[in-house]
């Protein structure tokens, strides 16, 4: 029952705060580069307005790939404010992830395409730091359940300082902020075109903007794990984590898909395994 | 027990019985007919032998007391050594020679040594190790077979050869019959005669076409596999001299020390019959074969019998320098064939390497044999014989519709071949996508692993998310929305379509079925071993439940969709061409700058310069090699 409220909360509030977050993105944005910036309600007018669009599509099926790509999101969302195994609930965030590329490959279009695969880049990237964090996760607690994790009487951070600086860095990667941004960016005016949404629109569009308000949440939930002993400072600091990350996406400039791989799997390695060997082996 | 006891000399005999009518009958229409019954007693008995064992947590030893069987099996053995020194020198394959010639002197004088000393108690045995195996080999075993039927009714037209599939059939039988032998022995001399007999086998599937690359990969895989052989019956040998015993239940009684040895050799003769580096060469030199071979020795038999007798010496090599290298040789395979997989275009080789990298892990999780790493080994076994089977049989299915193997030449073939597609996503997301088997099995893996020891997770960790990589990009060429397109699925014959419907079917089926499988059947087994349960936790089984019922009911949202979308081309600069008012041709056409008209073609990433195989392959050679000489190492010392 329990899970069953926290989860219809979640599917309500998310998208609510993840809106808010993605409209003070744009305010924090336009400040560091000098302009007022829209309504910090900007985001929830555009996604309205892409719902009363016309339907405009490539092909019949590629809003259905899009459509499992908000579904999978959602139930990763849940899956983690609900406290189930971590292990399992990155593995549903990864399917996610390939409904969407897999979205991208549908419309045979260049630029989606292109897109679709660096957006596999980046989730190769990304995904060893992602997983090793569950894992360091589980050294400390002895438990891959998240209520396990949140409920132990430390916060994580101490024993996981090397894995958290890992995951911040792929969190760069996982928010598609520059300069990992290779795959898609909110703008229009960059090489790919729009990369992987380039050929979605209207409704489609809108639960793509949607999707990734929850997946922005989602993150800065799992942020949250490090410092699950005291609320406050766990929600502190997700906040200036998303700061953190907004500063970088405006200071940064998009780098090649070698040094993305390159660079997030020597830190997966330099930070995260090696914390992790470290507490193996001093335990 | 008399009847468990008849069922299992079925498994073994029968198969040898249709091998014989295989021989003899030229009529391909009686052939299919002998096919399919056969296939389905032969299924039939493996699964009423299975009913009839459910939650049985002891194994039954079978006594069967027949002096003339072992000598039948020498003889055998023999024959088939003098046939390889023969064919050896005919293909100017001296190194074959060499080792039949030394397979006959030592295995002779093994026997001759001992002659009338050599006595097992039980030969027979089945516990739930084995009766998992039967399972895989009489319904995936003979699901193949009925594939092969309309296969090979094609094969010879489109490899412009004269039609030998009577050997094809003969040999696959004989295969069959070998495997259960294999998983049903309790006497070593019996185990390892029916390991020969499926080396024998694999080695002239291999060889079928008789072209010059089939002879050599052919004989790749019978030097190695019969070195593997040898290195066995040195296990065995070692084992009867220093313990006078010749009974694999005795060699899992023995205390790990006294064990080490014979179970270090053994293992090494499993390394290289489930391919793992330095030996991988072999398998991948196997795809030469038609597709059923590929799919036998990947899925059910072959490399299976080396992975089943690692898991079944896995408890011997707990925590033991051996088990740890063995773990390592498993953990280094799976990393670097992943990799390497990235860089291929050749399907069948993709999966060749997806099938090492899988065997990789398991060879990981025997060689650390705590509870959780084998009751894992047994699930990725599982797993990954069905869906890989589903996987090989598709693709064949696929390079006599399009004639090419090639993933570039895959694009948007749900529109070309849908049914087939459909069969090859279910196949690729049962190999990498939760909650599909393999992904729950990498996922115990990686619980197992970290538990017992972090290094080696991380290998699983990298390893993995380059599955993801070449999986997903495989799969985004597949569903690619091009152009309408003429079917080609034409050619696919209704033995086909049963085949790869049952093995999609029974992909999803097994996920769904897990939670049983564990409980009745791997848990009994690993209950027997360590009196440990293994289950995994009620609410994540619910979850994976809950997700497979979302991706069952995907689909049909194809259906609900509104029709009243508004068709557009897609973004090409505004480039395209618009002419014919085509939409299909305004997306895959555009102008260049010079004005020409140029035809859209969208090419996958394979990053060869990193993930190349030479590069990679050598890496995993070398350092594979050095375990290999460590595990030698600790023999001698």
């Amino acid at each position: 029952m329990k899970i069953i409220l926290i989860s219809i909360a979640f599917i309500i509030f998310a998208p609510i705060l993840g809106g808010l977050l993605s409209g003070l993105d744009r305010i924090i944005s336009a400040r560091m580069q000098k302009r007022v910036g829209p309504s910090i309600f900007q985001p929830f007018y555009d996604v309205f307005k892409l719902f009363q669009k016309e339907n405009v599509v490539v092909n019949s099926s590629q809003n259905f790939y899009m459509i499992c790509f908000l579904i999978f999101t959602v139930f990763t969302g849940a899956m983690l404010f609900t406290g189930e195994d971590i292990l399992l609930t990155v593995f549903s965030s990864t399917l996610a992830g390939i409904f969407f590329v897999l979205g991208g490959y549908s419309t045979y279009s260049p630029y989606s395409f292109i897109g679709s695969e660096r957006e596999l880049i980046s989730m190769m990237s990304d995904e060893p730091m992602v997983i090793l964090m569950a894992i360091g996760m589980y050294m400390v607690t002895h438990s891959f359940f998240i209520h396990d994790i949140v409920a132990f009487d430390k916060p994580a951070i101490i024993y996981l300082p090397g894995v958290f600086i890992g995951y911040l860095f792929v969190l760069t990667i996982k928010m598609k902020k520059s300069p990992f941004d290779l795959s898609m960016s909110h703008h229009a005016h960059q090489e790919v075109v729009s990369g992987i949404k380039t050929e979605f629109s209207g409704k489609s569009l809108a639960m793509i903007e949607i999707a990734h308000w929850y997946e922005n949440i989602f993150l800065l939930g799992t942020v949250y794990l490090f410092f699950a002993v005291s609320p406050i400072i766990g929600i502190l600091v997700s906040l200036l984590v998303y700061f953190i990350e907004t500063f970088i996406d405006n200071t940064n400039a998009r780098v090649k898909w070698q040094w993305l791989l390159k660079s997030s799997w020597i830190v997966a390695l330099v930070f995260g395994a090696t914390n992790i060997l470290i507490l193996y082996f001093v335990k | 027990m008399q009847i468990v006891m008849f069922l299992m000399l079925f498994l073994i005999l029968f198969p040898l019985l249709i091998m014989l009518a295989m021989a003899v009958i030229n009529n391909q229409a009686l052939r299919s007919a002998i096919i399919k019954i056969s296939v389905f007693l032969i299924a039939a008995a493996s699964i009423w032998l299975f009913v009839l064992n459910i939650n049985n947590s002891e194994p039954l030893m079978f006594a069967v007391n027949i002096d003339f069987i072992n000598t039948l099996m020498t003889s055998i053995s023999v024959l088939i050594s003098i046939y390889i020194i023969y064919a050896g020198f005919r293909d100017k394959k001296y190194w074959a020679s060499v080792l039949a010639v030394l397979q006959i002197i030592s295995s002779l004088a093994f026997e001759l040594a001992y002659s009338g000393k050599i006595h097992s108690e039980y030969d027979l045995m089945l516990d739930n190790l084995s009766l998992i195996m039967v399972l895989l080999v009489g319904i995936i075993g003979g699901l193949i077979c009925i594939f092969a039927i309309g296969y090979m009714a094609k094969y010879h037209h489109h490899k412009l050869m004269k039609d030998k599939s009577k050997l094809f059939f003969t040999t696959v039988y004989a295969f069959i019959s070998a495997m259960f032998g294999l998983v049903l022995s309790n006497n070593l001399m019996w185990l390892l005669f029916f390991w020969e007999i499926t080396t024998f086998c694999s080695f002239v599937l291999i060889g079928y076409t008789r072209r010059e690359d089939s002879i050599r990969n052919s004989y790749r895989a019978l030097i190695m596999n019969m070195a593997g052989g040898l290195a066995f019956l040195a296990g065995i040998a070692w084992l009867f001299k220093t313990q006078g015993i010749i009974e694999l239940d005795k060699l899992m009684a023995l205390a790990p020390a006294a064990a080490m040895v014979p179970a270090i050799l053994i293992s090494l003769s499993g390394v290289v019959k489930s391919a793992q580096m330095p030996f991988s060469s072999w398998l991948l030199g196997a795809m030469v074969a038609p597709t059923p071979t590929s799919a036998l020795l990947h899925s059910s038999t072959m490399v299976k019998a080396g992975v089943y007798i690692i898991i079944r010496l896995s408890p011997l090599l707990k925590n033991t320098p051996a088990g740890f290298a063995l773990t390592l040789i498993g953990a280094i395979t799976f990393l670097l064939a992943s990799f390497i997989a990235i860089s291929m275009h050749n399907v069948k080789r993709l999966l060749a390497y997806s099938t090492i990298s899988t065997l990789g892990l398991i060879v990981a999780c025997a060689g650390v044999g705590t509870y959780q790493a084998i009751w894992t080994a047994i699930l990725l076994m599982i797993f990954h014989a069905v869906a890989k089977s589903l996987l090989f049989l598709s693709v064949g299915t696929v390079e006599h519709g399009i004639d090419s193997l090639n993933i570039e030449d895959m694009d948007g073939l749900i529109l070309r071949m849908p049914k087939v597609t459909v069969c090859l996503l279910i196949g690729i997301s049962g190999m990498f996508l939760a909650p599909f088997g393999m992904l729950i099995s990498k996922w115990a893996a990686l619980e197992a692993l970290i538990v017992a020891n972090p290094f080696i997770a991380f290998f699983v960790v990298f390893g993995s998310s380059a599955t993801l990589f070449f999986y997903t990009k495989w799969m985004g060429k597949l569903i690619m929305i091009i152009h309408p397109s003429e079917n080609q699925e034409k050619v696919v014959s209704s033995a086909e379509w049963f085949t790869m419907g049952t093995l999609s079917a029974l992909t999803v089926l097994v996920c769904i079925a897990f939670p049983s499988i564990s409980t009745h059947i791997i848990d009994p087994y690993i209950r027997h071993l360590y009196q440990q349960d293994v289950s995994m936790n009620t609410g994540n089984i619910v979850i994976m439940l809950i997700m497979m019922a979302l991706i069952l009911t995907l689909p049909f949202q194809i259906l609900l969709q509104h029709k009243d979308k508004k068709h557009v081309i897609a973004y090409l600069c505004g480039a395209n061409i618009t002419e014919n008012n085509l939409l299909y041709e305004a997306n895959t056409r555009f102008h260049t700058t010079k004005m020409d008209v140029e035809e859209l073609k969208l090419r996958n990433y394979y990053f060869e310069n990193y993930f190349g195989e030479d590069k990679l392959g050598k890496i995993g050679v070398v350092t594979t090699t050095l375990l290999i000489a460590v595990l030698f190492g600790i023999i001698l010392i």
